[in-house]
């Protein structure tokens, strides 16, 4: 915390040796204007979480544990669509793999013999502890990300957008096929306790704000957003357009098959449909929604969102009651506000900055600090 | 018996590829000019679809009426869903578009889903449609030859707007190059409602020998044609015209193939084995069989 008064002096520290790394490091972390935000956002979830524990209202918890979820698939879908500035279609497909991977290495071999006879018998035999599990099926969507994706990452434009499309679809029909590995178009269930709790949720939600936020403030992250912002200026500086595109979308896919991990240890039961066009919609209108430019951007964008929706999803038996059938409003309101804030607010709740102590002192009465926006892209 | 069944082969390729040379114009006319994939197409197909289901099974009107209002239909949708939910974002970026046409295929496919039932409908199809006429031997239901004489027409009177007209020579400036084009004096608006006016009209064409191919109509079904459309036009090229002709046959051409040669066990991949040759397309060869005159940055 006391970071936020050295920036000031780090010119007179640039003496002697190590205090100039120490303050270097704190300068960069620039607790003020960037890292205050991770505070923030884990302050406000770890908060809300702890008082829903409290409440211990199974449903409430439920909603609370599955908007965790889903917060961690929107925060890698910023990862990569929010720094380079590519619509990410194929994500949703990671989410995928992570789901039925992590699924696959943390059930026994018995309940796997039984729920799904048609498996390989090598896969059968895998077994690996849920955290294990959990993180192999993140690196399994990252492996598979890794193999595909470099000559994708050359493509952008329409071009690039129909070609992720064309992935999303090759993974969902792989997932939605594969027999042996999936139990096909059939529900893969998973049997046992649902092994995604509430803390767990939080758990790893905590560090994923963490990692994406310090992936954008990284030099990575720093050139990926270069390559958003201008192409050739982003190459004629030296960046790596297809490198900084690579490791962005590896990246984005291993948090996004995290996130598929988990929600696959919530829901206990899952088909390849479950990560197809819905999902895709409702990630991307809580990024959008929300500004894509910035991890507070997904951040409260997933936190409308999901009220919204849990809202008009308590809303429609009420409706039905009254003899109207309302299944499907839902998405509709959701497509509406998604428009609305394109056309009106471009780059969504936030603006594309992001919620830090400097911002958050800019809106107090009487308190003038200079903040940095980013400029709004045509 | 050989030359027969290369006949067959030959007669599904013509019909199914005119089909989705339709549906791959529809899409490439507004892509050309705005650059817009408009993941809505397939909800414009649907549309055309239901109402050919309500004018055929609830109203007593001659056949040709009822195609007649289907397809002025499609294109009134093309128009009205340009003037709502595209005009506000000309000049945003293109994500901001694909994004709201991606949200108006949702909105729509819902509200299919609510007003008028989330199962399938059973489309009533004029008789001539399914009576088999025999083609040099050949036995094969009269629509598949009456969609390869739509495409032939159809195609003949676009290339004469196209050529001839001064919309269509505006048309085909702002499809190379907008802003000059604009400079050029050519109305914006006007241009760019043509377009969807064209995909609209297209759509409604494609929704009556789609609906009576499949015989129903259901919420979802726009997105088969949206994938074909997709790939026909990926193959073909995607600025170009004449490509996504091509493409549509090059399409069906492909899918009969595989649908012979993969073995049984595979076929279930068929969808997986097209996008794949989509992706590859994309990434040796991004600008299709045919080159178009506008031209996608590519980097690396």
């Amino acid at each position: 915390m006391s970071a936020s008064n050295l920036p000031k002096n780090s010119a007179s520290a640039q003496g002697n040796g190590k205090q100039t790394a120490a303050a270097g490091l704190l300068e960069r972390l620039d607790f003020t204007r960037k890292s205050s935000t991770v505070v923030f956002l884990i302050a406000i979830l770890t908060l809300v979480g702890a008082f829903i524990w409290w409440l211990n209202i199974p449903f409430i918890e439920d909603i609370f544990t599955s908007g965790t979820i889903t917060l961690i698939m929107v925060l890698g879908f910023q990862l990569y669509m929010g720094n380079s500035g590519i619509l990410n279609w194929s994500y949703v497909g990671y989410v995928g793999i992570g789901a039925f991977a992590s699924a696959i290495f943390s059930m026994t071999p018995a309940v796997k013999a039984m729920q799904i006879p048609a498996m390989y018998p090598f896969l059968v035999n895998l077994h690996l502890p849920f955290p294990l599990a959990l993180l192999s099926g993140a690196l399994t969507a990252m492996l598979v990300a890794a193999i595909v994706a470099w000559p994708l990452m050359r493509l952008s434009d329409a071009v690039g957008g129909i070609t992720q499309f064309a992935l999303l679809i090759v993974i969902n029909v792989m997932l939605s096929q594969w027999a042996e590995v999936t139990n096909g178009p059939r529900t893969f269930t998973l049997g046992g306790a649902r092994l995604t709790t509430l803390w767990v949720a939080l758990g790893v939600a905590v560090l994923v704000i963490i990692w994406v936020f310090y992936f954008k403030e990284s030099s990575l992250g720093l050139k990926l957003r270069a390559t958003r912002d201008d192409r050739y200026a982003a190459r004629s500086s030296g960046v790596n357009l297809v490198a900084v595109r690579y490791f962005g979308y590896v990246t984005s896919a291993f948090i996004g098959g995290l996130a598929g991990g988990l929600y696959s240890h919530y829901i206990l039961s899952i088909t390849a449909s479950s990560f197809y066009m819905s999902e895709l919609f409702l990630v991307l209108s809580m990024l959008v929604i929300g500004g894509s430019m910035s991890v507070s951007g997904a951040f409260f964008g997933t936190f409308l969102v999901t009220l919204v929706r849990q809202g008009l999803r308590q809303l429609e038996p009420l409706l039905a009651k009254g003899g109207i059938e309302a299944s499907g409003t839902t998405e509709i309101v959701v497509a509406i506000m998604m428009i609305v804030f394109l056309i009106w607010r471009a780059n969504g709740i936030t603006g594309g900055g992001e919620l830090s102590w400097a911002s958050v002192q800019h809106h107090l009465p009487g308190k003038k600090a200079r903040i940095q926006k980013p400029k709004e892209k045509e | 018996m050989r030359a027969e069944i290369l006949l067959e082969f030959f007669i599904n390729v013509l019909s199914m590829g005119s089909l989705y040379a339709l549906i791959a114009l529809g899409l490439v006319f507004v892509f050309g000019i705005c650059k817009l994939i408009n993941y809505a197409y397939g909800e414009f197909i649907t549309a055309s679809a239901y109402l050919l289901y309500f004018l055929g099974a609830y109203t007593d009107l001659p056949w040709p009426v009822v195609f007649g209002i289907c397809i002025l239909a499609g294109a009134a949708i093309g128009v009205l869903s340009e003037w709502i939910a595209f005009r506000p974002f000309r000049g945003r970026s293109l994500d901001a578009l694909l994004v709201t046409s991606f949200a108006i295929s949702v909105i729509l496919q819902r509200a299919f889903q609510l007003g008028i039932s989330p199962r399938s409908k059973a489309v009533p199809v004029p008789d001539f449609f399914n009576m088999n006429v025999q083609l040099f031997g050949v036995i094969t239901p009269l629509r598949n030859c009456l969609i390869i004489a739509v495409t032939v027409v159809l195609l003949v009177a676009l290339v004469l707007i196209m050529k001839y007209t001064p919309l269509g020579v505006a048309m085909r400036g702002a499809s190379e190059n907008f802003i000059t084009a604009r400079l050029m004096g050519v109305p914006a608006n006007l241009v760019i409602a043509a377009a969807f006016c064209i995909s609209g009209f297209l759509a409604g064409v494609v929704s009556i020998f789609w609906s009576s191919r499949t015989g129903s109509v259901e919420p979802l079904m726009g997105a088969a044609p949206l994938l074909i459309g997709f790939i026909a036009v990926v193959i073909g090229g995607m600025n170009s015209l004449p490509g996504s002709v091509v493409g549509g046959f090059v399409y069906a051409f492909i899918a009969n193939i595989l649908s012979l040669t993969l073995p049984t066990a595979l076929l279930s991949y068929r969808d997986a084995f097209m996008f794949v040759i989509v992706i590859a397309f994309l990434v040796l060869k991004p600008e299709g069989l045919i080159r178009g005159n506008y031209q996608e940055e590519r980097v690396g």
